[in-house]
């Protein structure tokens, strides 16, 4: 450990990670007088929130003006059956439409109505249309936005200092290893240039975490390989908890064939627009998929779902349209079956249904999409789809109000994917954009005023980054252990197959003995070559985080015993009223992974007014809507 | 249980031969690999699997993997492409394929190259300028106005257009004041923003981002996989306009006297700069993009100044297909890697006298 290198920087505060959620907190920090440093695992800008299509919810009321805050509220709450963090869907709720229009102060160009205000469109589970969108691509918008804004701060910057990076300045393709605490306080953070493989140490009182999520431990993901659950485990690592982890969002229709394409998203649009999912014998399978709860609104026949598209008011609609979980429930029994395609999905065809000129006037850029990535004709061919990993629902347990991560840790913030409770049980398609602009501005902020009321800085201790150093090179330095690519494929076919979209008790136990065996190899993984912009050794030291997060999401898909959002569960298929108030908290005892039982916060009077008693009798105990009924009473 | 993740459909796969440039800032080779492709596979999956199986410290960026992030830009078989977005069925079968990192910046890796040049023009781009009295939720504008400055919004930030910009890919020395496509439209978007308070942006384009050079090969608008108009509905208009909005008198005089699209291109800052001058091209001229006449004389006098009267040496146009496009697709191009950007025929360095385009600060006293 002599002869490393390290090159030392000092901030205020430290935003990990450069997606929507991170440049926002980058950018109040910032606005907030703090010296700023973003860490970008990848260059700036290509951060995965340019894959976002659809748009951001926002109760801005520009389409239809009934659209207000308790709407989103309630529609938020509804997504997330309930489970969300009630402080936080308000405040999303609220806030929101600001964080929108603020995005035009920056340059933001988003699709107008017809009286020249921000466009909304309509989208599953919202009850108006609401979400602000640039055609397919408002996810790019959002981060081109917030790029360019921060250099227009750092040109203030050098206007005023002489100096682009005097007040916030952008590490790009640096990876954080290792949090560096001073008692429980947060002192730094310690990490390697990807291009170089220097290794890089902040120190800072004040981290944000804003690293998205953990798709890349499952085998068919629409997500990048940045998704290893950095930030995930890092919180661990230094103290702090994470809720909600059973919970991963899996979009029923990703493309499973040609591999070029595998996992990238087919728009739900398409089954909108008429698209239906058949099997291998050519069955329209989505039939016998419709719940009992279902019945009354989608239809028990062909010829009435066609019906539909033409005339919604008379009839009910196609069963293809029932939720997210349940298409994707449906497709993976129709594969469990033996009623799969080749490649494990079945068939979306929509070529059958509309003229060609149709499909490519409504469907353009799938069209495209697909012609040019996979040269699949989509007015001629049915598409390959099955479920791909999306999104998790479950985080780092957060301070609604400041984003300040909970557990025995302080001066660690987190916001947007990484972060958990907002979106409940299962996200609603939109809320991810408004969630990261409106907590990524909370924790960049309150971070900014942590740094500030502190008397002393936190010290970094030599030993630690010395350690952090010895970990960062063990996978260079053995040469006996085994790729990492393999370990990776292995990490991907146990998630994939035992703790994927619908989970059995015995699979899950299965799967937490093989990550356990898993955590051995990883432990001795090795990865070949030197530390200029090796991939394998990035890849080596990213295993260690997807494999920590994958147990926490296995254990507490162990222990939840109900099927709610994005958790279901083959022997407990129905929703449990008394599951719904209780989190369940992972932390980390030395190397194993802790779970407890939490209570969920209670929702305020004038919050749970505002749902009917009807909806409420689904999700509550008997107990919590006698203390309903009490209140309501009151009120009368 | 899953045994396998690179699962067995349709045919099988076959070995196919690649080429891949493996070194460092120090020097490198191109590197042969026999790699099995599936069907349905693009470029970036058989870099993947490479990684997996014969070369694990390869170094290539990629993120999306779906043509959205514009990370994995490189260049197959001489073209610069998306490696997402480039199939393997757009190959014989048998063909080998050489990959090579982008050749305009330098290589950090592989197939890795240090892009930072974008982002410090990125940063010396001046940013949105925010109306003063419109407060935020009161933004007001028609969607057929904010569409021209979508269309640039598209921008991935693959580079791509950077890339192949022949300003700068042989022309290190032209790096300094020349800011590229991407960042020419980015001030065309800015330009055409409907509340943007700024208004030079053309002019501060001509006089500080070297729009001068560009002299519209349209290279950049072959590469764009966004296909973004870059030349025609960005350079083009920004050009166009430069030139309407002229205030200095003897270039209105020069107006009145050359039709319009012959009038010089002179940054605002310089009214006398002996800059390129733009006439109609001859179409099918000889391939040398960069216009160079060839005629010493006629290009020396051209540097000396404007000269009202003369007749000034047209640049040869880029020879150009029925459809008015270069030959730089994959499908119409005669052999596997992309043209000289100058022409075929043209050693280097260029004698300076051979360069049609004058430093838009050349006029400037020396500090």
């Amino acid at each position: 450990m002599t002869e490393t290198r390290i090159e030392r920087h000092h901030y205020d505060v430290v935003v990990i990670g450069a997606g929507g959620a991170g440049l926002r907190a980058a950018i109040e920090a910032r606005l907030a007088g703090k010296k700023t440093a973003i860490i970008s695992k990848s260059l700036f800008g290509k951060a995965h929130t340019v894959m976002a299509e659809g748009g951001a919810a926002a109760a801005m009321g520009n389409v239809n003006s009934r659209d207000n805050w308790q709407v989103h509220f309630r529609d938020t709450m509804r997504g997330g059956k309930f489970l969300n963090n009630f402080r936080m869907a308000e405040l999303h709720a609220k806030e929101s439409p600001q964080r929108i229009w603020e995005l035009e102060t920056y340059g933001a160009l988003f699709d107008r109505t017809k009286d020249g205000k921000i466009s909304q469109r309509n989208f599953g589970g919202h009850e108006y249309p609401r979400l602000a969108h640039v055609g397919d691509r408002t996810g790019l918008e959002l981060i081109r936005t917030l790029q360019q804004k921060i250099v227009s701060l750092q040109q203030e910057d050098k206007r005023e200092f002489g100096d682009y990076e005097a007040r916030i300045r952008v590490f790009s393709e640096t990876t954080i290893t290792e949090l560096l605490l001073d008692n429980d306080r947060v002192a730094g953070a310690f990490g390697y240039y990807r291009e170089s493989g220097e290794f890089i140490l902040f120190e800072a009182p004040a981290v944000v975490l804003a690293t998205g999520g953990v798709g890349r431990s499952y085998k068919v993901t629409s997500n990048s390989w940045e998704y290893t659950g950095d930030g995930h485990a890092l919180a661990l690592r230094a103290g702090a908890t994470l809720i909600n982890m059973e919970f991963l969002q899996f979009h029923p229709t990703g493309m499973v064939w040609p591999p070029s394409v595998k996992g990238i998203l087919v728009t739900e649009s398409v089954r909108g627009d008429g698209g239906v999912l058949k099997n291998s014998e050519g069955k329209r399978f989505m039939f016998d998929y419709v719940p009992d709860v279902f019945r009354k609104q989608y239809a028990d026949n062909e010829a009435e779902a066609d019906r539909w598209y033409k005339d919604p008011d008379n009839n009910r609609r196609p069963p293809e349209l029932l939720p997210r979980d349940e298409v994707a429930r449906a497709i993976n029994s129709e594969v469990k079956a033996g009623r799969g395609t080749p490649a494990g999905g079945v068939f979306l065809d929509i070529a059958s249904r509309l003229p060609a000129e149709e499909i490519r006037r409504r469907l353009p850029s799938m069209y495209h999409q697909f012609k040019e990535l996979a040269d699949v004709d989509i007015t001629k061919e049915p598409m390959e789809v099955g479920p791909t990993c999306h999104y998790v629902m479950g985080g780092v347990e957060v301070d609604p109000d400041s984003g300040a991560a909970y557990g025995t840790v302080r001066g660690l913030f987190a916001a947007g994917e990484v972060s958990g409770g907002m979106h409940g049980s299962n996200r609603l398609g939109g809320n991810s954009l408004s969630d990261l602009l409106v907590f990524g501005k909370r924790a960049g902020g309150h971070a900014a005023s942590y740094a500030d009321q502190l008397t002393a800085r936190p010290a970094v201790s030599v030993a630690a980054v010395e350690a952090a150093v010895e970990t960062a090179l063990a996978p260079l330095q053995r040469d006996t252990g085994e790729s990492p690519y393999t370990l990776q494929q292995d990490l991907q076919a146990v998630m994939g197959d035992l703790v994927g979209i619908i989970r059995r008790e015995g699979e899950l136990v299965d799967a937490l003995a093989r990550l356990a065996e898993l955590r051995e190899r990883v432990a001795k993984v090795s990865a070949a070559g030197g530390r200029r912009y090796n991939p394998g050794w990035h890849l080596a030291l990213d295993l260690r985080n997807m494999l920590v997060v994958s147990e926490c999401t296995a254990k507490a898909a162990l222990e939840r015993q109900e099927s709610r959002g994005g958790h279901t569960r083959e022997d407990h298929p129905a929703m449990d009223p008394k599951w719904r108030r209780v989190n369940l908290v992972c932390s980390l005892d030395g190397d194993t992974v802790r779970l407890t039982h939490k209570p969920l916060p209670k929702m305020r009077p004038e919050l749970i007014s505002l749902f009917d008693r009807a909806e409420l009798a689904k999700y509550l105990t008997d107990e919590e809507l006698a203390e309903f009924d009490a209140l309501t009473e009151g009120e009368r | 249980m899953g045994t396998d993740n690179t699962q067995a459909t349709g045919k099988p796969g076959t070995k196919r031969p690649f080429r891949i440039w493996r070194g460092d800032e120090n020097g490198g080779e191109l590197r042969d690999y026999t790699v099995e492709v599936n069907e349905g596979e693009v470029v970036l999956d058989v870099i993947h699997r490479l990684q997996a199986t014969d070369a694990p410290d390869l170094a290539c960026r990629w993120n999306c993997k779906a043509g959205k992030c514009g990370s994995c830009s490189m260049e197959i078989n001489g073209k610069p492409r998306l490696s997402c977005m480039t199939r393997m069925s757009t190959f014989e079968e048998g063909e080998t394929v050489t990959v090579t990192p982008l050749r305009t910046f330098p290589v950090i890796r592989d197939l890795v190259t240090d892009v930072s040049f974008n982002y410090e023009k990125a940063r010396e781009t001046p940013a949105f300028a925010p109306p003063a009295d419109v407060a935020p939720g009161d933004y007001r504008m028609q969607q057929v106005d904010v569409e021209r400055s979508q269309e640039f919004r598209k921008c991935i930030e693959c580079f791509l257009c950077q890339n192949v910009c022949h300003v700068i890919r042989d022309h290190e020395e032209n790096k300094q004041a020349f800011s590229g496509p991407r960042f020419f439209i980015r001030a065309a978007e800015l330009d055409m923003h409907p509340l943007d308070a700024k208004t030079d942006r053309k002019e501060y384009a001509q006089s500080e981002m070297g729009l001068g050079f560009c002299n519209i090969t349209k290279c950049c608008t072959e590469v764009c996989p966004e296909h973004i108009k870059i030349t025609d509905n960005g350079i083009i208009p920004m050009k166009e306009r430069v030139v309407d909005r002229r205030y200095d008198p003897l270039v209105w005089l020069g107006s009145k006297i050359f039709r319009r699209g012959q009038v010089p291109q002179t940054s605002v800052t310089s009214g006398h700069s002996g800059g390129a001058v733009t006439a109609p091209a001859a179409h099918g001229g000889v391939h040398s993009h960069a216009g160079g006449s060839h005629d010493t004389a006629a290009e020396r006098q051209a540097q000396q100044g404007v000269n009202w009267h003369r007749e000034v040496p047209h640049p040869t146009a880029p020879a150009v297909d029925v459809n008015g496009k270069l030959p730089l697709t994959e499908l119409t191009f005669d052999r596997a890697a992309a043209p000289s950007p100058f022409g075929d025929d043209v050693t280097f360095p260029l004698p300076p006298e051979h360069l049609n385009f004058a430093h838009p600060q050349q006029d400037e006293p020396k500090h």
